[in-house]
């Protein structure tokens, strides 16, 4: 059962306020005294899919979820949807543009990178629908 | 190394967060992706970069790393070192390229940051 949620909008393009989000995630598990470890893992986390929904979606929410014994990071979009979910897992592969390669993101890293610094990790997308994915810490 | 040595060898400029110096810094990563700075950095790291916008003093906070070393003499605006003031951030800044300055620090021990 989750005894606590916090629910943040991503906008697609909004660069300009991206990882607002993350520095509240991080600072509301501060207040909960949370150890600094898993803090800064959930912080690396929410912040690579924040810049994912701020990139490559067409609109979400980055959810902070806390049950007993776990806490969940769920990015949830509108779209556009991944076709290949393998691909987007291999290190490197990446589909961001220029624009944002120039501001040093975009060296498809992000989800490998989620993956890594978290317990449990999932990916479920469906092209023309919209991807979920969770990433699950266990206190 | 202590941030107040990397500042001598390298002979580069404090930005802000001088109470800091002390601070032990025990690898580094020179990067302008901070897409791969996420994926490698330590909270002991020394970051090298040529980037310079507000998601490089984000990601540091993210990781919680205490020294961003701008390379190739970028000037860093007003409200970069206010955001890294905030999150005690040290920022120090050379005139020297990214290989230069990372070549020096390698001579002197400083070894490099792995992704595990």
């Amino acid at each position: 059962m989750v005894i606590y949620r916090e629910i943040y909008k991503v906008k697609r393009g909004d660069f300009a306020t991206a990882g607002e989000a993350s520095a509240k995630i991080k600072s509301t598990l501060k207040k909960m005294g949370i150890g600094p470890a898993i803090i800064r893992e959930v912080a690396i986390s929410s912040y690579e899919l924040e810049l994912n929904l701020v990139i490559h979606s067409m609109g979400g929410e980055l959810i902070l979820e806390i049950e007993n014994g776990k806490m969940s990071l769920i990015s949830k979009d509108i779209g556009p949807g991944i076709a290949d979910k393998a691909l987007v897992m291999q290190e490197g592969y990446s589909t961001a543009p220029e624009s944002v390669r120039a501001m040093g993101f975009g060296a498809g890293m992000g989800l490998p990178n989620v993956k890594r610094h978290s317990h449990n990790f999932s990916l479920e997308s469906e092209v023309g629908k919209g991807t979920v994915i969770t990433a699950d810490y266990y206190l | 190394m202590k941030i107040s040595d990397v500042v001598e060898v390298l002979g580069c400029s404090v930005i802000c967060g001088e109470q800091f110096l002390d601070l032990e810094v025990d690898n580094a990563f020179g990067s302008d992706m901070m897409s791969d700075v996420l994926a490698y950095v330590k909270p002991t790291t020394l970051v090298l970069t040529g980037m310079v916008n507000s998601h490089v003093i984000r990601t540091a906070e993210m990781l919680e790393i205490r020294c961003i070393l701008f390379v190739r003499g970028k000037v860093v605006t007003e409200d970069l070192i206010e955001h890294a003031k905030q999150n005690d951030l040290v920022l120090l800044s050379t005139p020297m390229t990214l290989y230069e300055a990372c070549g020096k620090l390698y001579s002197k021990g400083m070894p490099p940051c792995s992704k595990e």
